[in-house]
């Protein structure tokens, strides 16, 4: 097993350890499962979203619409929980330097704790999306899915389609998760990494909404949240898919660099 | 060709903004020495620890550990080295034995092979399963040796390790350190506590403002200072004259019923003859030695420091 891959398993077995983790795991999977019961229990339903109208034809349309419901703030915030936290925790509690004195060089470490917070919100989004078809399956059983163009797709199909649609929405996600690094090794506080996070997101989808952003909404990391519906139009619009594929690569890219330089050279002293 | 010293800094410095937290320390710790590094909070001695581990840079001059830069070499400066800064630190949430498998994965070689063994040493075998949060200080602490004796150490840096210990885990510490030395691990042991210094460390190094003010050994060290003698007689005020007249025998003060004088070894032999020439009787004839912690304090307080270093 490689430096990196010994690295990235114990730093996925301490968020396995740690309460906060099933905090934002169990928010995820229970958010769908308390849209599920609240819209059997109701006859409206979330007309005005994509997928809205047809979430009581089959069980893989609420994913769908949860992902829009969750871009806002709460995928944001539990992406942040952990990766605000999984560095500025080690530096607070003094464990850094613990591991930092052993045989592993600081890269490895930095780089086993990128793929442990992404492995998080991979995660998140699939505990999201599985408890979420399951239980709107059980509700409105497992039917073919209405696209957004008005077609009908196989149950199969629109199985691929989630599939699709949540690894591009993990895109802007793993952006917030590299900004979120970035502040977590560079501010050495969990809550300040954290709430900067959310903040930072926040401010991504106010931008998008604002009037005279129109000539760069397109390119704010909000946007690329929405980049999924591309997969369900007929035929598949890839425009928003492979602007997000660019977009986000610069929205993880460069925070991560920033914090891989500052996490390389900074001094590890007493908090 | 000698191989390199497992510690060697020179020209170490480090500031914060105008603070110089350590200035130009040049040490040298050779193969087999327990040695001490004194200093009262706040001189330098976890700031050079921490330059020592590579965990923080110089601003100026390097650190070698066995040859090897930590700054330029990165992990593998840190090989056969081991220690702690500040108390070791584990993550609560793990047991210590989750907590050393941890540690061992991050270390090369069989290290997790070594786990049982070194819960023996530092006798926590009972207790590593439980999780580390509900350790005492002196369990972390110990637990804090296991760490470092899974990477099998030449050298072992320790920074106050038997700090916040009770008196039973203080001992046990010293007997662990003197024990691990025994093996033929060279031990830095940096510490504010005089008599765990003086009861384990061959050398020492005194540290003041950041600055060295002694390095060696602490045999001489404590030689410097035992250039005074005592002598008490029912004859006081005889045994006086005859010191007085006796050549070498300088500063001859009495106080307290007692003689007080500087000498040399061989006037004081000439002193005791001439007194028993005399027919004085002599109760007692006995050199002054300071301890470490009067010689300390001389160079860590007060006027006599300043003007020791105004001097250097």
């Amino acid at each position: 097993m490689s430096a990196v891959a010994k690295v990235y398993r114990w730093e996925v077995a301490k968020l396995l350890a740690q309460k906060r983790t099933y905090l934002g795991l169990g928010a995820a999977m229970l958010v769908p499962l308390v849209f599920v019961v609240v819209l059997v229990l109701q006859t409206g339903g979330p007309n005005d979203v994509p997928l809205g109208r047809y979430i009581r034809e089959t069980g893989l349309a609420t994913p769908f619409v949860v992902l829009f419901f969750m871009s806002i703030w709460g995928f944001p915030l539990i992406t942040a929980l952990v990766a605000g936290d999984i560095v500025a925790a080690e530096t607070h509690n003094g464990t850094l330097k613990t591991i930092l004195t052993r045989s592993r060089e600081r890269g490895e470490v930095f780089v086993g704790k990128v793929l442990a917070s992404l492995t998080y919100t991979l995660a998140v989004i699939l505990g999201m999306a599985t408890v979420g078809t399951v239980a709107a399956s059980i509700a409105w059983g497992f039917h073919p899915l209405t696209s957004l163009s008005g077609t009908k797709v196989s149950a199969g199909h629109g199985l691929g389609l989630l599939a699709a649609s949540l690894g591009v929405y993990l895109l802007p996600l793993a952006g917030i998760a590299a900004f979120g690094l970035l502040l977590s090794t560079v501010t050495r506080n969990s809550a300040a990494s954290v709430v900067g996070t959310l903040m930072w997101a926040l401010l991504m989808q106010l931008l998008g909404v604002l009037p005279g952003t129109e000539s760069f909404r397109a390119y704010l990391l909000g946007t690329q949240f929405e980049a999924w519906h591309g997969f369900l139009r007929t035929p598949a619009d890839w425009a928003p898919v492979i602007r997000a594929l660019w977009v986000c690569a610069l929205y993880i890219g460069v925070p991560l660099v920033a914090a891989y330089v500052v996490f390389l050279r900074r001094d590890v002293a007493g908090e | 060709m000698t191989a390199a010293p497992p510690v060697a800094t020179r020209g170490l410095v480090k500031r914060y903004g105008e603070i110089v937290a350590v200035d130009r320390v040049d040490l040298t710790v050779e193969p087999g020495d327990v040695f001490g590094y004194l200093g009262p909070n706040g001189a330098g001695k976890t700031t050079s620890l921490r330059m020592m581990l590579g965990l923080i840079r110089p601003t100026e001059g390097s650190v070698q550990l066995f040859g090897r830069d930590p700054l330029v070499d990165g992990a593998k400066a840190l090989a056969g080295v081991a220690g702690f800064v500040e108390g070791p630190r584990f993550y609560p949430y793990l047991s210590g034995r989750r907590n050393l498998r941890l540690l061992a994965d991050y270390d090369d070689g069989g290290a997790r092979l070594r786990i049982d063994e070194v819960l023996d040493v530092v006798e926590l075998r009972d207790r590593a399963g439980d999780k580390v949060g509900g350790y005492s200080h002196g369990m972390r602490q110990r637990l804090g040796i296991a760490a470092a004796l899974l990477r099998r150490p030449r050298l072992l840096l320790l920074d106050e390790p038997t700090t916040g210990l009770d008196p039973a885990g203080m001992r046990d510490m010293r007997d662990l350190v003197r024990r691990l030395a025994g093996e033929g691990i060279t031990v830095l042991l940096s510490s504010h506590l005089l008599a765990e210094v003086e009861e384990l460390c061959n050398r020492v190094a005194i540290i003041r403002k950041g600055r060295i003010v002694y390095e060696g050994a602490l045999r001489d060290l404590l030689a410097t200072a035992s250039t005074g003698y005592r002598l008490r007689s029912p004859e006081l005020e005889r045994a006086r004259f005859v010191c007085l007249a006796q050549a070498g025998v300088d500063e001859v003060a009495q106080h307290d019923g007692e003689l007080r004088f500087l000498a040399g070894e061989d006037a004081v032999g000439a002193l005791s003859v001439a007194l028993g020439q005399a027919r004085i009787p002599v109760t007692a004839l006995v050199p002054e030695v300071a301890s470490l912690e009067e010689l300390f304090l001389g160079m860590t307080e007060g006027e006599t420091a300043d003007k020791a270093e105004a001097v250097a």
